[in-house]
């Protein structure tokens, strides 16, 4: 595979610049989960126990250059599908002054965020999904990329050109699917060049007083696929990816106590939910909203409310049509970085809800714990050492 | 008080040479006379032992901290390492390291940059702040899991920095227009004489009803601050040691201890590496230099 030749040169490369001194970090997490009976198929475990490894090698080039590698293990002692690598982060990166502004160039694979919402973030194309990592958190796959910023006192423009697409991770347990059935590995493309399609990305984002907002596009290979069903149901579904056009705006207000969040796109060239193309628009409306010191505590309680929109209704491809996400933050602001959350998803047509809660708290310096109980799916406990 | 003076001064005199022309002109120059008249006078005061009891307490703590911030200014840039050092009421530590990047920005508030070190599950995230005078602050956070930059509220200020006995309100520089003055009395402190003054916040958000602070008469170091809560209790005490001097002007402490006396928990800041003047690009105190500041 070309993807894996990349990896192993760039792999190589930051074992170049190890004479110029590499920086060692990263994390090794313990992950138990115990999945409702319901989600465990016959010969399946009703629990799984993995490994997940993410070192990060870094490494100063001379004064303006710098080199980062983060690959990923994951290990899954029940579940074969689950287990598996990539590289989240091998990128090189160089920048530099150009007149009155300046600019930064990334090579390599790496990940980007878009976007101000917490629940979905609409405008945020350009990296994959990793549904195996985690359902509901949805960490990003690495992406190969050239990635051009130029920013100055007007605002930071950006370029992508994206010369690879990564189809999406789904994990052998039904529940953490969208379909409730077998996905197959091997996806179809609407492009002649299949995965090998170039994407284009451009972005403008800017601060000017209290609102942050970004203005993006997207022309190519979408990361989102639509689904094709056999019509015999022992045979997997097939994730299926569009040629998408899509145009983003985001924007976040932030006043003294509460932080105005909108994100709206309009993309092209998607099939719904019935298998024909359909322009639609969607978007998020949120607001958050905090409470400081709570009863004379140490505490930040924060309160996020957010109302996504997709104007294709029933036939919407993601579960997000007309949603409405309601969570508090409750952080202790003590020793250990204590943080208990839960949030609600209800979806305003059907009355379906969707429930989370989650609690973090650090151990020592090195160590942290993770517990969660995402609905009905599964309830998980995060053990993790980071260096 | 040299600016008082010079605004006298400059009140007297005439603004345009339309003036001469005007037939206002004898009024305004008996005018002038007699404000500079005045100034003589003034002038003779300020000289006179009576002049240390004609300033009120009020001006005294404004010019004492005025006095402070401009022997402050003209600094630039500077960077260092931070240990923090988190003391629970049985004696059980935790320590939190950082790096430390501040940019003067003249007529305005600093731009600082910190990036987390310790402990290592908050490893690569990164504070940056724009400070604003008489204005909240503008700050915003990069989460290195999520290669996130967030755009956060800055008016959390009186809530706790990492979980230490320090608010953001005690981390950030605080500009002298921030405050109302009343000089107390001077009181030896070691070898020195500090004066005593409190400070009142004009912001609301700020976790303090009053500040008392003991400055040295000679280079106007802080040396220690008592710091009331909202209801006036005596919350919490912060000391000031190890101070050195940089570029021949600049006063920095290597060490400061708060210390909460309702918890009784303390924490211990100490400072090194110092380094002023390392110009850093303006580039990094943006949303984009976040993105790699670690």
């Amino acid at each position: 595979m070309r993807f894996g030749g990349f990896i192993a040169a760039l792999a190589l490369v930051t074992s170049g610049v190890q004479a110029q001194g590499v920086d060692l970090s990263g994390e090794m997490s313990l992950q138990s989960r115990w999945y409702a009976d319901r989600w465990v198929s016959p010969g399946q475990h009703s629990s799984s126990r993995v490994l997940v490894v993410k070192p990060t090698l870094r490494g100063q080039i001379g004064g303006n250059s710098s080199i980062e590698f983060t690959p990923l293990f994951r290990y899954d002692s029940t579940e074969n599908k689950s287990t598996h690598t990539d590289v989240r982060e091998a990128y090189l990166l160089t920048y530099g002054d150009w007149d009155r502004n300046s600019w930064e160039l990334r090579l390599g694979i790496s990940r980007v965020f878009w976007g101000v919402a917490e629940v979905h973030n609409l405008v945020d194309v350009v990296n994959q999904i990793d549904l195996i990592d985690h359902p509901r958190d949805r960490p990003k796959l690495g992406q190969p990329m050239a990635h051009l910023t130029i920013f100055g006192d007007w605002g930071m423009a950006e370029a992508f050109v994206l010369p690879y697409h990564r189809p999406r991770s789904f994990s052998g347990r039904l529940g953490s699917n969208p379909t409730a059935r077998p996905i197959s590995e091997n996806a179809q493309y609407e492009s002649g060049t299949d995965e090998h399609d170039v994407s284009l990305a451009l972005r403008y984002s800017h601060a000017v007083g209290l609102v942050d907002f970004g203005i993006s596009s997207f022309f190519g290979t979408s990361r989102e696929p639509t689904f094709e069903a056999p019509q015999d149901i022992n045979l997997p579904i097939i994730p299926y990816y569009e040629k998408i056009r899509q145009f983003g705006i985001e924007a976040q207000i932030t006043t003294e106590s509460n932080l105005f969040k909108m994100e709206a796109i309009h993309r092209h060239g998607q099939r719904n939910r019935l298998g024909r193309e359909e322009s639609y628009n969607a978007l998020v409306l949120g607001v958050e909203r905090a409470v400081y010191a709570p009863f004379g505590s140490k505490a930040d309680l924060n309160f996020i409310a957010e109302w996504l929109y997709d104007s294709r209704g029933q036939r919407a491809t993601g579960i997000w049509q007309k949603d409405l996400y309601v969570a508090g933050f409750l952080t202790l602001n003590d020793v250990h970085g204590t943080e208990l959350s839960a949030g609600i998803v209800k979806d305003l047509d059907s009355g379906e809800r969707n429930w989370n809660m989650e609690f973090k708290r650090r151990l020592s310096n090195n160590w942290s714990i993770r517990l969660e109980v995402l609905d009905d799916l599964f309830m998980g406990m995060n053990l993790t050492f980071s260096f | 008080m040299e600016r008082i003076m010079r605004a006298h001064q400059e009140g007297a005199r005439p603004q345009s040479t339309d003036y001469f022309q005007s037939s206002n002109f004898l009024y305004i120059r008996m005018v002038s006379i007699m404000t500079a008249v005045l100034v003589l006078v003034c002038f003779n005061w300020f000289h006179s032992p009576l002049f240390a009891q004609q300033e009120s307490a009020e001006e005294k703590g404004l010019r004492i901290a005025q006095d402070a911030s401009a022997s402050n200014e003209g600094f630039g840039d500077y960077v260092a390492q931070m240990r923090m050092i988190l003391r629970d009421r049985q004696g059980e530590e935790t320590v939190r390291q950082m790096n430390f990047k501040v940019l003067e920005v003249p007529d305005d508030g600093d731009k600082s940059l910190i990036v987390f070190d310790q402990p290592k599950d908050v490893q690569g995230t990164a504070l940056l702040t724009h400070g604003h005078i008489n204005a909240a602050d503008d700050q915003w956070l990069y989460l290195p899991a999520l290669k996130r930059v967030k755009r956060i509220n800055a008016a959390r200020r009186s809530g706790s920095f990492m979980g230490s006995e320090f608010s953001y309100e005690d981390m950030s520089s605080a500009d002298v227009e921030e405050y109302t003055y009343k000089y107390l009395h001077d009181e030896s402190c070691g070898e020195l004489t500090c004066t005593v003054t409190e400070q009142f916040p004009l912001d609301k958000k700020s976790g303090y009803s009053r500040k008392v602070v003991w400055q040295d008469t000679v280079e106007l170091r802080t040396w220690k601050m008592e710091l009331y809560d909202r209801k006036g209790f005596h919350l919490k005490t912060l000391t000031f040691a190890n101070y050195q001097q940089y570029l021949d002007q600049y006063w920095r402490a290597g060490e400061q201890t708060m210390v909460n006396h309702l918890t009784g928990a303390s924490t211990v800041i100490e400072w090194t590496g110092f380094r002023f003047g390392t110009n850093p690009d303006e580039s990094e105190f943006t949303k984009t230099g976040l993105r790699r500041a670690y």
